[in-house]
């Protein structure tokens, strides 16, 4: 297995998870696999993994989404299913030739020990004619990381199964001279690339996006009814010319790892980020795209930017010392740490589903790994006013009788929830605004004092008086 | 209004800015004039009255623009958040239709809310075409049994002041002493402890922050029979002529209603405040004082002495937190010396307060709070305001709502001390909210990242320095 599945879980304090906030890391991992043209993850396990996958995504996206799996059974669970692999890859490429297939792992599959490289290395010997069929093959048993892990490890899988070395063939840096590749974190939303995108387009540049959602699982109607393959996406080709560009920008720490990879694999300079949500991380990636293109950057940003600088003054007196109890993926979750901080608000509960590598950066966050049972009981401990979580946490939020901001996945309660922007100046403002009009929703009002001495008479002092 | 009423409203003996002219208020200056009309200081008055149907006679802008537009709380009736006004219409005006829909609007309330009463507030059109509102008040009163008050506000009248003033007349006039009290409870008669009967004038129960006083006067066994209009009930004004004490809370507004008191039934009143440790037992102890019952100042002593104790150990963190900050303190008139002995009492240092509405006796006040070198601030103009932020670096601007933008479009901490603030800070309990909203404000680390210039524009100046550099 790669490093990055094991090194960072820390022990829960419990037994039994109760109230789950992890999603996979088997779904994270197909998930950067639907953010490539033509492809189709495969889940090597039973077929229920993939099921499941299959309705998550479903019910988040409000998406058909194409899965497929190895299908273990009983007899290959026990004597080896690698040749279920073999088998799979071959129906798939016969069936509707995919221009990629991303092969990622279950725990069925760890546990059994299965050897995806060599089966991929068999199938690859057994039938040459499917060689224009690309295969990425990646460990992410749901046994360890999480769904941001499993989408990282799925990433930089791609990049190593397509992207050649520097000065392998015609590769070489700044050959496109327009080209910036850019690392996306499994967080982002689709409308969130759509921001990247349009933001490196400003400045004269071309992103590359890896993966890219915002083509694939933005919620748009296609000519064509039915595809049995993701309808759009990066390509193959262009992932593997992302050693020609003149920069990759990662974005979301659980990518830096896949950066520096890159970076070492093709020379290509490297800009690291977290989430782009508040002023000074949005700051810091429009100054790396002004150096890199050595543009000035366009007043729209700028304007957007003293938006933003005004919406943070009117949102202060409400987000200020407001308790937040919040519980996502380490990326997501310290990019709203971050903002929330910076307003003044205080993180009284802050839980993510596996360590990841953003969280280690955060001050006076007591942070926990665990589940919606331990948000729900540190929120209560530390009144928490508002909850930002899954649609998970919606229960958890009635229970407490406080409003919930719903962020990352699944959110299978909200239409739209799926594509919010939660990235640049504007959608950081947005954020801002959601989270004051949720606190002076619940804005405390003095109860009104019952003197008895009082002469007053009418009909609602009365019930008051009689409620006391 | 005759103009012979309306200077005699002016003249009101008890005020202190009514030296010369007798002219109390001065005239507004067109071209340079902020703050609301008669029409306004009339309603707010009286608009808290919460049983009562408030009715505006006149086109829309009076009502539509500024119903349901109150920090003020009801512990019960919640008839005075709907607003009602005549609405007149362009054919009304011209026709002379306008007291015949007076009329009907007054029936239609009373059939459809059964309210005690109903308050009439004549403005600036029907006034000009000389609609008779008594006329049609008193009319609609005898056919339907109800008390029907004319306030006779027209915005041309003069400014906000006066139309408070307008509105404690017709209380005054129409309403206190049109009804006997309550008797009290035998049972809320703790053996040997009598109950004391007062009125508290120009209390607004914003943001229910009254309610952190009066279950200190429940202990003391001191009845407010009515606070106007804060919470208030038609009733309860009713009976206001009967009150031992009068206390002017934190406004100059409805003097004429004590003053007219202390005439008419000999009732003394006295000037207090509830914001702040210092004077919200001030306040209590003048009540014990003008009452003169020893066993009443014995426990006024005690309460205080308990109180304090408690509310400054809860205070005592927040102390540390904001003490030696610097304020520019813009609000109107007497509250100019009442929050500076609340922020006094935490420690922190008022560098400049505004004196555009006080008198020269708040003044003189303040001059006793503060010492001599306190800027007294006269200009209330934007560009004023943050003059003197800059000149006397103050770390916060405590003023009234519009000056919120003020503040901070320049980048200025800010604090609404206004009506149409969400936070109650009166009494006692009320300052753990104002350390709170304070420290919120004035801590927050919004500051430092709205004055930050964006990266690229220093990395600019950076360079050209760097290339300034080279070239020399």
């Amino acid at each position: 297995m790669s490093e990055t599945v094991t090194q960072l879980v820390k022990k829960r304090s419990k037994a039994l998870s109760v109230a789950p906030l992890k999603t996979s890391q088997t779904i994270g991992g197909a998930l950067a696999v639907l953010g490539v043209a033509g492809a189709i993850p495969l889940m090597h396990g039973s077929q229920g993994c993939t099921a499941f996958a299959k309705v998550f995504f479903v019910r988040h996206f409000r998406e058909p989404v194409p899965l497929q799996t190895t299908a273990m059974d009983q007899v290959s669970s026990v004597m080896g299913a690698d040749g279920n692999i073999v088998e799979a890859l071959r129906v798939m490429s016969e069936k509707s030739s995919p221009a990629l297939i991303g092969l990622v792992t279950t725990g069925l599959a760890e546990t059994q020990g299965a050897d995806i490289l060599r089966a991929v290395k068999e199938f690859r010997d057994k039938f040459p004619q499917y060689d224009h069929v690309r295969v990425m093959a990646v460990n992410t048993p749901d046994f360890s990381g999480s769904f941001e892990s499993g989408f990282a490890i799925a990433v930089k899988g791609l990049l190593q199964t397509l992207v050649p070395a520097a000065g392998q063939g015609h590769s070489r840096v700044g050959l496109r001279r327009k080209q910036v590749n850019v690392l996306c974190g499994g967080n982002l939303t689709p409308t969130d690339l759509e921001f990247i995108e349009e933001s490196i387009e400003s400045f004269g540049l071309r992103p590359l996006l890896i993966p890219d959602l915002s083509r694939s699982l933005d919620g748009h109607l296609a000519d064509e009814p039915f595809s049995p393959l993701t309808t759009g996406g990066v390509s193959v080709d262009d992932i593997a010319s992302a050693g020609d560009s003149i920069a990759t920008l990662v974005v979301g720490e659980s990518l830096h790892s896949a950066g520096d990879w890159l970076q070492q694999h093709t020379g290509v300079p490297l800009f690291k980020f977290g989430h782009l949500l508040g002023l000074e991380a949005v700051d810091d990636w429009f100054m790396a795209l002004a150096q890199i293109s050595g543009a000035e950057v366009p007043a729209k940003w700028q304007r957007q930017r003293s938006q933003l600088q005004d919406a943070m003054l009117d949102t202060h007196f409400m987000i200020g010392m407001a308790r937040i109890a919040i519980a996502s993926d380490p990326d997501m979750l310290s990019g709203f740490v971050r903002l929330l901080q910076g307003m003044g608000a205080e993180i009284v509960a802050a839980v993510v589903p596996a360590m990841g590598a953003a969280v280690k950066t955060l001050h006076n966050v007591p942070l926990q790994v665990g589940d919606l049972e331990d948000l729900e009981q540190s929120a209560a401990e530390h009144k928490a006013q508002i909850l930002l979580t899954n649609s998970h946490g919606v229960e958890s939020a009635e229970r407490l009788g406080v409003p919930i901001l719903r962020i990352g996945f699944p959110q299978y309660d909200l239409v739209g929830g799926f594509q919010r922007c939660w990235s640049g100046y504007r959608a950081s403002s947005q954020a801002l605004f959601d989270l004051a009009n949720l606190v002076l929703s619940q804005h405390h009002e003095l109860a009104p004092h019952i003197s008895p001495y009082a002469q007053k008479t009418d009909e609602a002092y009365r019930q008051l008086q009689s409620a006391r | 209004m005759k103009a012979k009423d309306i200077a005699e409203l002016m003249d009101e003996p008890a005020c202190s800015h009514n030296k010369k002219e007798k002219s109390g208020c001065a005239k507004p200056k067109p071209g340079a004039t902020a703050g609301g009309c008669a029409f306004d200081g009339a309603q707010i008055a009286l608009l808290p009255i919460a049983d009562v149907a408030h009715i505006v006679h006149g086109p829309i802008a009076c009502a539509g623009s500024s119903w349901d537009n109150r920090g003020t709380r009801s512990s019960g009736a919640t008839l005075y958040r709907i607003g009602m006004t005549t609405d007149l219409t362009e054919q009304d005006v011209i026709m002379g239709r306008g007291e015949k829909r007076l009329f009907h609007s007054i029936k239609q309330a009373i059939d459809d809310y059964q309210p005690p009463a109903v308050f009439v507030y004549n403005t600036c059109v029907p006034a000009l075409t000389g609609d008779d509102v008594d006329a049609v008040c008193k009319a609609a009163q005898e056919r339907w049994g109800v008390p029907v008050v004319p306030v006779d506000c027209a915005g041309f009248y003069g400014t906000k002041n006066l139309g408070n003033r307008i509105a404690g007349e017709a209380m005054v006039r129409h309403v206190i002493g049109t009804r006997e009290p309550q008797p009290v409870d035998a049972a809320l008669r703790p053996a040997g402890m009598r109950i004391h009967d007062v009125n508290l004038i120009g209390e607004y129960n914003i943001a229910g922050e009254f309610w952190y006083v009066l279950p200190l006067l429940d202990e003391l066994g001191i009845r407010v029979l009515c606070t106007l209009s804060g919470d208030a009930r038609f009733h309860e004004v009713q009976t206001m002529h009967r009150a031992e004490v009068n206390m002017m809370v934190c406004s100059k507004a409805m003097l004429n209603v004590a003053r007219k008191l202390e005439e008419g039934y000999g009732t003394p009143w006295f000037e207090g405040s509830f914001y702040g440790i210092t004077d919200t037992s001030q306040a209590l102890r003048d009540f014990a004082r003008l009452i003169d019952d020893a066993d009443l100042t014995a426990r006024t002593e005690a309460l205080i002495e308990r109180e304090e104790q408690r509310i400054r150990t809860q205070l005592e963190p927040w102390r540390q937190r904001l003490q030696g900050k610097r304020v520019l303190l813009y609000t109107g008139g007497v509250k100019s010396w009442s929050v500076i002995s609340a922020l006094q009492d935490l420690g922190m240092n008022v560098v400049a307060t505004g004196t555009n509405k006080s008198t020269e006796e708040d003044k003189a006040r303040i001059r006793e709070l503060m010492g001599d070198d306190v800027k007294m601030q006269e200009d209330g103009s934007p560009r004023g305001l943050l003059n003197t932020v800059a000149e006397y670096q103050a770390d916060i601007l405590i003023a009234g709502g519009r000056n919120m933008y003020t503040a901070l479009k320049a980048r200025v901490p800010f604090l609404d001390i206004n009506q149409e603030r969400e936070f109650a800070y009166a009494g006692y309990g009320g300052m753990l909210e104002l350390v709170r909203q304070l420290a919120l404000t004035m801590e927050s680390p919004v500051w430092e990242q709205v004055r930050r210039p964006a990266p690229w524009q220093t990395a600019r100046s950076a360079q050209g320095e760097l290339l300034t550099a080279k070239t020399a």
